[in-house]
Order: C-alpha cells, then structure tokens, then sequence
C-alpha cells in the first residue's frame, strides 16, 4: 500500500519534472551554479568548498607543526604571512592556539561534516534510491548557502585585531566566555558561535531532506533493505545530526547569554587575575556545558565516520566483485553504533569529577560500541577474501581506511576504559586516536568516495597514477605521523602545549616532533597533488564512455553519463533486487534493475 | 629567497610528477587500456604485501626508538597508578593480537586476492555462524576488560583512606595554589570574593573562620610524604585546569565551582625517583591537562615526595597565611610566649591565643 502510494506520488514528481525539464534547458549561469537546486551541483559546492577548507585548515597544521618541530627556529616569512602573530619569525602563544582550535573546527565540522556527509548525501541518495532529486532542493540549496555563510563568518575572525577563538574546538567555558581571560574569546568567539549557528542551520536543512528523501522517495520497488549500505549509512548520519545538532546549539545559546546577558548557567565563583576582579556571577556550571557539547560532539564523531563506512561497504564490495559480507549486520551495526553514538558522550569527561557510578555506566556502553565496529571490520574483511580485487585508487583508499579505522579503533579500547583515560587523557595518546580513527580515516573515505564517484560527477575520470601516489604517500605519511604520537601519549605529555621546552618529562621528544612536521608537510603536498588531479580532471580528465564503468548494480550507473538534472531522461528504473549480487550464478553482476529470473539462486 | 627557492623546487617538482602521470595514462591507451589496468593492478598488490611488512618492521622499529622515552620504562610512582599500569598491559595485549591478526589479514587477503582471470569471485553474502562468532568473541573479552577496569576505576574515585593528609590544590591562570589545612586538619571556609592577591589573600579565605588561622598556603611547589595517602581538594579560580599526574598516572580536572577530589599514595621519594630514572633533575610534575589559555603549556607545578622527618621540617617553616595577611596578628603571641622555635609554634599559639 505505502510502496503504491509513494509510486504514485513519484509519478506526480515526474511529470512535474518533465515540465521542469523545459526550464533547465534555459538555465542561466546563476541558477546552474550558484543558486542551483539539483543535488548534484548542491553535492559539488559542498565537496569544494569543503575541499577549500580542508587546504586552509591542513595549512594550519603544517603552521603549527613547525612551532612543535622547530620551537626555536625562527622564519622570517612567518611574520611576512602572519604579521603581529609572528613577530621576529616565530609563531606567538596566541597564534598557535588559535591555528589550533581553527584547524579543529574546521576540520570536525567544515570539511568532515559538510565535505565529506553534504557531498556524498546529496550526491548518491537520489542517485541511489531512484530520485529526481532531494524532497525539497530549495531547502537543501539553502542548506549549502547557509554553510557558506557559516564558512565566510569563521573565516572573517581570523582576521579581526584579537584574533580567532583559540580556546580549543570543543570551546569549553569559562574559558571561552570570558573575554579576560583570553583575547581570542572576545569577538573572535562571537564570531565562532555565530559561525557554528549558521552550520547548525544548514546541517539541520540538509538532514531533515536527506531522511525526508530516504523514507518517501525511493523508487518502486525499492525497499529499505534493497538500499545499498551507503544509504543506510547516510540515513543513520542524518538522523544522529538531527537529533544532537540542537543540543549542541542550544549549548551554545546558553554561552552567548552567559557571555553578553549577564546569566550564570556555566560561571561560578571565578576570579579573573588579569583584571584582579571577582566576577559576579555564582551558581553555575561549567560541567553542564560540557554535556550538551558532547551530547552532539559525540554523535558526531559518527556523524563524519558512518558516511565513509558506508561508501567503504559499496566500494570493497564492487571492486572485489563480490557481495558486501552481511548486509543485515552491517545494517544492524550501523543502527547499534547510532544508537550508543548518543549514550557514550560522558567518557569524554571521565577526568572531570563526574559522578563515578554514572562514569562507569559510560565505560560500559562506550566499550560495547566496539561490538558493532568489531562486526563491520570482520565482515569488511570477509568480503575482500576470496574476490577478484581491482585496485581503483577508490578501492585503495577504502582498504586504507580498514586498516586506519581498526588501528584508531583499538586505541579507543583504551580510553574508554576509565581507569586508563585517568592517565591518558589529554595527552597525545588521543590525538593520535582520534586524527586516525576519525580524522584520517574518514579522510580516506571522502577520497574513496571522490575517486569513485568521480566519474559520476564530472563525467571523466582523475588520473589513476596520480591517485595511486597520493593514496600510497597518504596512508604511510598518516601511520608516519600518528604512529608515534601513541609514544608521546604514553610519555603523559599533554596535547595543546606551545612548548615542551621547559618540562622535565616530555621535553625528551623533540627530534620525533621534527620528524612528524616534516612529514606532516610532505603529506600535505601529496594533498597538492590530489588537489591539482580534481580540477585538471574535471576539464581535462579522460572521458567516461560507458554507462557503467565499474560494472556495479547500483542505480546511479543507470543515468546517462552525464546525468540532466531530474537524473533519468525517461521513467525512473524500477528495483527488482538488493544492491550486490557481485559473482551470483557465474554472472559478473545483475543490476539492481534487472527482475529475478525463475532459475535464480537464493543467497 | 630561499622560500621562494623552495616553493619553485615544489612546484617543478610537482610538475614534473603531474607530467609523468600524464604520460603513462597516455601510454595506457596506446597499450591498451584493460593491459594497464591489469599491470598496475599487480604494482598495488605488490605495494599492499610489501606495506604490510614494511608497517609491521616499522611497528617494531618505532618501538625499539620510542619505548625508554615513555613511562613504560618507569615504575608508577603511586601505589593506586600500579593498577593503571595492570590495566594498560592487558589492554595492549588484548588489541595487540586483534591489530596484528586484523591488519595481516586485510593487507594479505588485498595481496592474494588481487584480480586474476583465473579466479572467480567466491558468492558469500552471509554466514549466521561466523557473524554470531564475531560478535560473541569481542563481547566477552570486552566485559573482561570493564570488569577489570571499573575494579580500579571505583577504587580511584572511592573515598581516601582514613589519615590521609589533604591538600587543596588550586589552579590559575597560569599556576597552582596549594593549601595545608594545619595543625586542626581543617581547612577554613573560602569565598572567591575575599580574593586579594596583595592583601595575601590568593584562595579568598573567610578571615572570620578560625580554622583558617593555621592554614599554610605555597605556591608551584607541593610536599607530600612518601608511602602516605594524599587526598587532593581541587578546584580552579578562574577557568578549568587540569591536575595531571603522570608519573602517578592519575589526573583530575580543577573546575571553578564544583570541587572535584583525587587521592593517591606515593611511592617514591623525589630522590629516590631521581636514582630510579637515572635523571638528575627528575621532578614530579604537575602539568595542566585542560587547554586554559595562551599560558597554558607553561602551566607547571611540581610535587616534592618527602620522608615524614623532611615534611615536617618543611612544615615548620612554613608561615600561616592568617599571619601573612595579618602581621601585627603574629607579632603579639610572640612576644607573650617569648619566641618559640620556629613558625609552626607560632601558629598553634596564635590561634590558642585567639581561642581564649
């Protein structure tokens, strides 16, 4: 009954688009790529924008890096780039933490969020669930325009005379209230919230369209469990975004009243020495901050993590020529992970005096999310085993973002375990957890995900020999990096120091943080090299001449090469069949298009 | 200039790597496509086998350089940190095994299983058994590890063992503020309000309560006693620091408002932690854990471990703040009870004195 009315109301959408079809045909420069409503254009404008931020925000990190490996040497054209931030040619205290806490947000949520989610759920959920486009493309052209504004205002503090936020990203008060008590958090955190506000608003925008569109436009016959995992996974990291998105900004209301309006809810008893004045404010909490922050900051972890698993799935999948090992599982781990994504937030504040009882409760639910993600890796490797692998540079990037992904995951075993997060906290045992479990990671499924559907997108291919390079340079220099940071971790040294100059116990690193710059910086111009691949390519890549060049099921590779918008010219194609029936009956794959034969054998 | 020699030799550099992948793609077509595809197929075959033992020697090698510079290679300096280190060793043994098997696995499956003509896909899509395996087995050894450490995790939280000696540690930007509660073992009340750094006032004491007349208030240095345990009343003035112990592998968080605690029992002196590490100027360091501003990495304080004979004598050095803050408060008792050695004397009199 659903499936015939949604078959019905899909109908509606196509002669409506066949009316529409006439417009696009005069569509002018500004409706095609600026304002533009089809979600694939809306994907690109995601996808580089994100790619801008990511060259600012890993340019940051190469600064900073040089503060870490050469704390004394000095660089004239630091202060020529940097100005009063770099005075004699050595980054400032000030300026490192603010490169800091920018390359972290921006990251986290410019590049890993809107990049790497806003690209590919726009791109592939119409694609692949047989839509003409979102349930609403204004809105999700809003949603992209709204992050624009969002990336124009975060831009802006960089320049303004106290510079950015530079109190870390997770922004805790009072720090980041109080503007006496670091002059990042004067307007330069005004603009940080108003900032990540905007990118609220259009994350919100743009996953209440992309769940809108999961449920109600698939095609006939398209059930939910015929989706292929990148749906799922998409579907999943919509929902974490709508539900946590709020919390996080109504954390945030709080702190700008606390901030301007005079109220208490995260300030007490504080008594700011650089003005020698007791503050007025008592009674709050600084801690409840810290739950709503994490509430989302959680979530999102798996917000920029489930898209790349689920890209992950469908790539290992089509280039072994087998099926995705465990379909239900996967799903189901996915689900698992969604659910524990909102109730493990409090292990990032084992250490802050939470109440113990409740702190064990957490260790509990944070170390059975390993279950799930134990499941997808095993089952990961069960479907390379025994396939026919083609080594795309897509396929690449998704083997390295197995081998990433169990490497940060482990880790994650230790410091959800509260009696080890007790020593390890804040040190760099996290950061390198975190930057390869999450970060790089999910890096490399945004780049299995742009090499593969390249070809979807522009219509030609990127060169492959340039992509292998960059993946094989990128997944050693990612282990060359991070790898060692484990030691430094166990060392106890704390992360988010200027200088270890001056202690006893963690200043014994200092060839290991030159080491890590300089690798730091070669893997940096190995992004370069991608960068420089994406749009030669897109003007100048090798043609796409077939219809289906990686011989996969899925429905995106039955649009036209270079998909209109509205995406099928004719009828949407009915489903007859789940998305990988790879090797099945000797054949080397059957469209999800094609109808099960009578001879057919079950799986 | 020498920038803009390096970003020259960068930019050929790239060039030239540009025009080379330009080149074999060229090539490709000429040879056919589907004969480059299967050649460069066999070169990520390669690579992945060869990363894999490469990664796995560099593992190793990473280890051999890394492993005397971590805290792997001292004993904890606290009795209750043995456990962190218990706990730590399992762990790594634990997810060693699972990232060796793991990781051999995908990289030797990606190798072995690389596209050949001979080979045809194996159709598997699901098998109950293995699944129900791979989830039975990461769930127990998982609630092995919780059990083990919510054991420990209770006992760090729990309360102090009766004669602990405490200590508030207060932190500011950028510094710690330690106060003895004396010879009553009661710290007096504080309210952030009274504070006055130039009336010797930094923890805002309530002058008015007189359990705060013996109280001893330093700065940057603590002296704790060895083998007995110190309970840690923490809290911050400002914003949140971070109390971060690592040679006793603990650390708690110093939030304005809300007192947090942390207990532990040294083991070691100072000095003898110096013959321990072989590092003449080895110190228990306090490092602040939570970024609090521009100053925070210079955020140091250090922890004295000392025989009870030495903290004694330490103590008795040390002048009440009350007498700091008020000096002509001092000056009396002396002069009635004919100046008592040292300063300790001094406070219990003033504050008999003031009982009076």
């Amino acid at each position: 009954m659903a499936n015939e009315a949604v078959l019905h109301a899909h109908s509606g959408v196509e002669t409506h688009h066949d009316h529409g079809h006439e417009h696009h045909h005069h569509e002018t420069f500004i409706t095609k790529y600026i304002f533009s409503q089809d979600h694939k254009m809306i994907a690109k404008q995601f996808l580089i924008t994100g790619m801008v931020w990511a060259v600012i925000g890993g340019l940051m990190s190469v600064l900073f890096r040089f503060q870490l490996g050469y704390p004394d040497a000095t660089y004239p054209w630091l202060e020529d780039i940097l100005g009063k931030w770099a005075k004699g040619g050595r980054i400032s205290a000030e300026a490192y933490y603010a490169l800091v806490t920018t390359h972290g947000t921006v990251l986290v949520f410019f590049v890993l969020t809107a990049g790497l989610s806003g690209t590919f759920a726009n791109f592939l959920i119409p694609l692949q669930v047989g839509a003409r486009d979102m349930a609403s493309p204004f809105m999700n052209m809003l949603s992209y325009w709204f992050f624009f504004t969002a990336s124009i205002v975060m831009l802006s503090s960089i320049f303004v005379e106290t510079g950015p936020f530079s109190g870390g990203w997770t922004a805790y008060p009072p720090l980041s209230a109080l503007g006496d008590a670091s002059p990042g958090s004067k307007i330069g955190m005004d603009l940080w919230l108003v900032s990540m506000a905007l990118f609220v608003v259009s994350s919100l925008l743009g996953g209440l369209n992309y769940i809108a569109t999961i449920l109600n436009m698939r095609t006939k016959g398209m059930s939910m469990t015929r989706m292929p995992l990148t749906i799922w996974a998409l579907f999943f990291t919509a929902v974490l975004g709508v539900l946590s998105f709020p919390v996080l900004f109504s954390g945030f209301i709080l702190l700008i009243f606390d901030r301007h309006f005079g109220t208490s809810f995260y300030l007490s008893d504080i008594f700011l020495a650089s003005t020698n004045t007791a503050l007025p404010n008592e009674g709050g909490s600084a801690i409840l901050y810290q739950h709503l922050f994490w509430f989302l900051g959680h979530p999102e972890v798996y917000i920029i993590l489930l898209p790349a698993m689920g890209m992950v799935s469908e790539i290992l999948s089509v280039n072994s020529r087998k099926p995705i090992f465990g379909y239900i599982a996967m799903v189901g781990s996915l689900f698992a992970i969604a659910i524990l994504a909102f109730l493990v937030w409090a292990h990032h504040m084992f250490v802050t005096g939470l109440n113990p009882f409740l702190g064990s409760i957490f260790v509990l639910l944070t170390l059975l999310i390993a279950v799930p993600s134990a499941i997808k890796v095993f089952n990961w490797l069960t479907t390379i085993w025994r396939g026919n692998i083609r080594f795309t540079p897509g396929m690449l990037f998704a083997i390295g973002f197995v081998s990433l992904f169990i490497s940060g995951g482990l880790t994650g075993i230790w410091l959800g375990n509260s009696a080890l997060d007790i020593h390890l906290h804040d040190t760099y045992f996290v950061i390198a957890h975190f930057h390869i479990v999450m970060g790089v990671a999910s890096m490399f499924g945004m780049f299995a995900g742009v090499y593969h559907w390249y070809p979807k997108m522009y219509g030609r291919y990127l060169n492959n020999t340039l992509g292998y390079i960059h993946f094989w340079v990128t997944l050693a220099g990612a282990y060359l990096i991070f790898w060692p940071m484990h030691y430094e971790g166990l060392a106890g040294m704390p992360r988010r120091y200027y200088d270890y100059s001056i202690w006893e116990s963690f200043k014994q690193f200092g060839e290991l943080n030159k080491f890590i710059s300089t690798v730091a910086m070669i893997v940096f111009a190995a992004q370069i090299l991608f960068l420089i691949n994406f749009f030669y390519s897109i003007w100048k890549g090798r043609k796409v001449k077939e219809q289906n060049p990686y011989n996969a099921s899925t429905l995106e590779w039955t649009t036209p090469i270079n998909p209109g918008h509205g995406n099928w010219p004719g009828e949407i194609p009915e489903v007859h069949r789940w998305a990988y029936d790879y090797g099945k009956d000797g054949r080397e794959f059957i469209s999800q298009t094609e109808p099960v034969g009578a001879n057919e054998s079950k799986h | 200039m020498t920038v803009a020699l390096s970003v020259a030799i960068l930019a050929l550099f790239f060039l030239v790597i540009f025009q080379i992948a330009k080149a074999s793609e060229y090539v490709a077509i000429l040879k056919g496509e589907e004969v480059s595809r299967k050649q460069s197929n066999k070169i990520n075959g390669f690579l992945m086998i060869a990363f894999l033992v490469l990664g796995l020697v560099g593992v190793w090698y990473c280890n051999e350089l890394l492993y005397d510079k971590t805290l792997l290679v001292q004993p904890s300096a606290s009795v209750e940190g043995e456990r962190v280190d218990e706990m730590l060793w399992i762990t790594l043994a634990v997810t060693g095994i699972v990232f060796i098997i793991t990781q051999i696995l995908l990289f030797w499956f990606a190798y072995k299983y690389q596209e050949s003509e001979n080979r045809k896909p194996y159709f598997f899509a699901h098998s109950t058994k293995l699944e129900a395996i791979w989830t039975a087995i990461p769930a127990v050894a998982l609630t092995v590890l919780v059990v083990m450490g919510l054991r420990s995790w209770f006992l760090f939280t729990g309360d102090a063992p009766k004669g602990a000696m405490e200590v508030e540690v207060v932190g500011k930007q950028f510094g710690w503020i330690f106060r003895y509660p004396g010879q009553d073992g009661i710290m007096g009340k504080k309210y952030f309000k009274n504070i006055d750094e130039a009336k010797s006032n930094p923890l805002g004491q309530i002058w008015e309560d007189e359990a705060n007349y013996d109280d001893v208030v330093t700065t940057q240095t603590m002296y704790v006693v060895k083998g007995k345990p110190v309970k840690m009343i923490i809290g911050s003035r400002d914003v949140i620091h971070d109390v971060g112990l690592s040679h006793f592998r603990l650390k708690m968080d110093a939030v304005p408002g809300t007192p947090t605690t942390l207990w532990f029992t040294p083991k070691y002196t100072t000095a003898e932690m110096k013959e321990i590490t072989k590092n003449p100027n080895f110190q228990y360091e306090i490092s602040c854990d939570q970024m609090c501003g521009n100053g925070h990495y210079s955020m140091k304080g250090v922890i004295e471990v000392v025989s009870q004979a030495e903290y004694d004598a330490w103590m008795a050095k040390q002048t009440p703040n009350y007498l700091l803050a008020f000096p002509e408060k001092a000056a009396q008792p002396v002069a009635d009870k004919e100046a008592e050695k040292g300063t300790t004397a001094q406070a219990t009199s003033t504050k008999n004195s003031s009982k009076m």
